[in-house]
């Protein structure tokens, strides 16, 4: 009989039982994506956890980068040597220039456009700013002013406001500004747009007019020189105005001697007079009823 | 009989997990060589031809990814005999097979040739429960056979229902949805020894492999080497393997017969050996270089350089002639063929309508063959070659791989065995529930 286990040939074909598990195991989809990605992937992260654990190759790396980084911005194409402002007053724009108070020149990207036009709308003169950085290293405002539209007397003293009400600017004298109007009263700046409807219905009249008041934050008086006051109603005051101006037209009315015209209801104006043209009223009326003797 | 309905149902369903899963390996164990091809199955839609037809008639849903064969170790007569040595092999063959494919197998068909097979052929009767037949009518048709006593250490390896007869019309493929009073099957049953399934089972299992299905060597080869009128008229396949000769009988497209001759080609290799005084590697090469089965005129002059390897001028320069070697392998030819013509006889071969006689295996490559074959087994022979499946390697194309190329076959379709019916529901030994349900149903 031959040996119970046979010696082994020398070459044997055939796989061992390990190799062959092993080759199998190989063979199996999840085990080989787990080989073919799994493990370069371990490997790296294994590598970048080692590298980063030292905090002076850390240090070095964002040096390195922080230069790199530096020396491409501080290239002379990026950097912004003139800043210009560009529809502004100059005491405005001597203004602006102060508040961003920029060091250049600087670099391009240290600048936070955004954040400089807000401070640059923040001012009241001005309605809207652009701000742009143009080829040459000129770092261009350009800004569009809020134009005053009348004179608001408040408490605080006089002070100028543009068409939509927003406040442009103090004023110290109203001999400054002697083409715009007045407007005062409590609540006045809010309707400016309102009042301004006013004064271009009032044009016929502007020789004589001082200025518009609001009253009880609902209406307007309109004042003229000699002290005369024009009521208007709290709605469509416009047309009151117009058939106001109508009858002066027609009848000189304010030219006579008159201290109020009440319009606040339309349909029965109501006129005011003067003491002295009450007695003479008195006086007529009676010349005419005959009873002089009085 | 319960246990084995069992593991073959079982290894249905390991067959069913790996179509699902789309890969399954092909395992023949042969005496001279292991052959394992690894399948890939995808759907018949995928190799559609270009007119919408799929090749092989939508036969091929599967397409070998990989082949690989090698010598076969530790079988003998297409039985394991050194379960060490040919674990070893198939171990060989399944590894280049997943290289090939670079995909990892887990289910494995088997098939192999010897096992002393044997056929019987069963019939039952039972009576109809209603007038149209159903599934478990045929199963218990099935279960109703009277199973002959076939000895306690051997197995069933194939119980197809061959034929069904409904009252007295015979010759039915499918009574299912026919009427009628009673029904009739045959069914041909082959068992083999259980001790080489178990080996079998054994080595397949060391090599962490499931087994999906089991098969014999002649009905595979059978299945492939006969085209389809062979198998619907009736032809015997002759497998001429290494170690056994597989003989297969079929008819309206089923096996009725099978057996095995203990003669192969091995055998063939042997007598030249002992003949001619050279090892057995030598006496192959030779055999397979210029053996043949009919000798003519100039044979006695082409002289064969026999060669050798002992140091002595004298025996190491010896010559023969091919006449010589026809001399020594036509006898042992003819016995083989003797003994297929015995088989054949005592299956009543004679009897069917067209007698086809295919010869096929690696033996069928000897040259002559067929002429010598028709001599003794009948004129009808022809040398066959296994059907040609999509993606098969032109090495394994030959003769020699038909019961391979078979059992790929067989894996796709499979034929309804008797275990693919349900058990009838009067055989189980649980019955309470059903019958409480048709009580329930009859009287409510």
């Amino acid at each position: 009989m031959q040996p119970v286990t046979p010696p082994q040939p020398q070459h044997d074909p055939a796989p061992s039982r390990f190799s062959y598990r092993l080759n199998r195991w190989m063979l199996t989809p999840f085990y080989r994506r787990a080989l073919r990605t799994g493990v370069p992937a371990l490997v790296m992260l294994g590598t970048v956890i080692w590298y980063v654990s030292d905090e002076a190759r850390v240090n070095q790396i964002t040096d390195t980068a922080r230069e790199a980084r530096q020396a491409i911005e501080e290239r002379p194409e990026f950097m912004v040597k003139v800043m210009s402002v560009e529809g502004a007053s100059p005491e405005l724009a001597e203004a602006v220039r102060s508040d961003l108070a920029l060091r250049l020149p600087m670099s391009s990207f240290e600048m936070d456009l955004d954040a400089m036009r807000l401070k640059v709308e923040a001012f009241n003169a001005v309605a809207s700013a652009n701000l742009r950085i143009r080829s040459g290293g000129v770092l261009a405002v350009e800004i569009t002013e809020r134009q005053p539209a009348v004179l608001w007397r408040s408490a605080d003293g006089l002070s100028l406001l543009d068409a939509g009400g927003h406040m442009v600017a103090g004023a110290s004298l109203r001999a400054d500004w002697p083409d715009l109007p007045v407007i005062a009263g409590p609540g006045a700046e809010m309707v400016v747009p309102e009042a301004l409807e006013l004064i271009a219905a009032a044009a016929p009249l502007k020789s004589r007019l001082r200025g518009l008041v609001r009253m009880g934050e609902r209406r307007w008086d309109v004042v003229l020189d000699r002290g005369q006051r024009l009521l208007l109603p709290e709605d469509q005051p416009v047309g009151a105005l117009e058939r106001l101006i109508a009858l002066d037209t027609g009848r000189d009315m304010l030219q006579r001697d008159i201290t109020v015209v009440d319009f606040r209801n339309p349909r029965r104006p109501t006129v005011r007079l003067n003491n002295n043209a009450i007695h003479e009223l008195q006086t007529i009326r009676d010349i005419e009823s005959g009873d002089l003797a009085r | 009989m319960t246990e084995l309905y069992q593991t073959q149902r079982s290894m249905r369903r390991m067959r069913k997990q790996a179509m699902d899963r789309g890969v399954i390996a092909i395992l023949d164990v042969g005496t001279s060589k292991i052959g394992c091809l690894v399948l890939r199955f995808d759907g018949s839609e995928k190799f559609l031809g270009a007119d919408g037809v799929g090749s092989l008639a939508g036969q091929s849903s599967f397409r070998v990814i990989g082949a690989a064969t090698t010598r076969s170790r530790g079988v003998t007569f297409g039985e394991i005999d050194a379960m060490q040595e040919t674990e070893r092999a198939i171990r060989t063959a399944v590894q280049a097979a997943q290289k090939m494919a670079n995909v990892r197998v887990d289910h494995v068909i088997a098939c192999f040739a010897g096992a002393r097979p044997r056929s019987y052929g069963l019939d039952g009767q039972t009576e109809l429960a209603e007038s149209i037949v159903t599934e478990n009518d045929v199963a218990r048709v099935l279960a109703a056979c009277d199973v002959p006593d076939y000895g306690r250490e051997r197995e069933v390896l194939h119980a197809q229902p061959v034929n069904f007869a409904i009252d007295h019309r015979s010759g039915l493929s499918d009574p299912r949805g026919q009427m009628g009073n009673s029904l009739a099957v045959d069914m041909h049953l082959l068992t083999v020894d259980s001790s080489a399934v178990q080996n079998l089972l054994y080595c397949i299992k060391r090599c962490d492999l499931e087994l999906a299905g089991l098969a014999s060597s002649s009905y595979v080869s059978g299945i492939s080497a006969l085209v389809e009128d062979e198998q619907e008229l009736g032809a015997a396949c002759i497998d001429l393997g290494g170690g056994a000769t597989g003989v297969s009988i079929f008819i309206k497209k089923h096996m009725i017969f099978s057996d095995s001759v203990r003669i192969g080609g091995d055998h063939i290799t042997q007598d030249i050996s002992k003949g001619l005084k050279v090892p057995l590697n030598v006496a192959e090469r030779i055999k397979t270089f210029y053996g043949g089965v009919m000798a003519t005129g100039i044979d006695d002059r082409e002289m064969i350089e026999i060669g050798g390897d002992t140091g002595d001028w004298e025996l190491d320069r010896r010559t023969v002639s091919r006449a010589e070697l026809i001399g020594i392998m036509r006898p042992r030819v003819e016995e083989i063929l003797e003994e297929v013509r015995v088989r054949l006889d005592g299956a009543g071969f004679d009897q069917l309508p067209a007698q086809q006689i295919v010869l096929t295996g690696g033996g069928s490559q000897i040259p002559g063959l067929d002429g010598l074959a028709s001599r003794i087994l009948g004129q009808q022979v022809r040398l066959g070659r296994p059907l040609r499946v999509q993606g098969l390697p032109q090495a394994a194309t030959g003769p020699a791989f038909s019961s391979a190329v078979g059992l790929c076959l067989f894996a796709a379709h499979p034929q309804d065995e008797w275990w693919d019916f349900d058990v009838p529901a009067d055989r189980y030994p649980a019955r309470s529930l059903k019958r409480a349900v048709k009580w329930f149903r009859d009287n409510w």
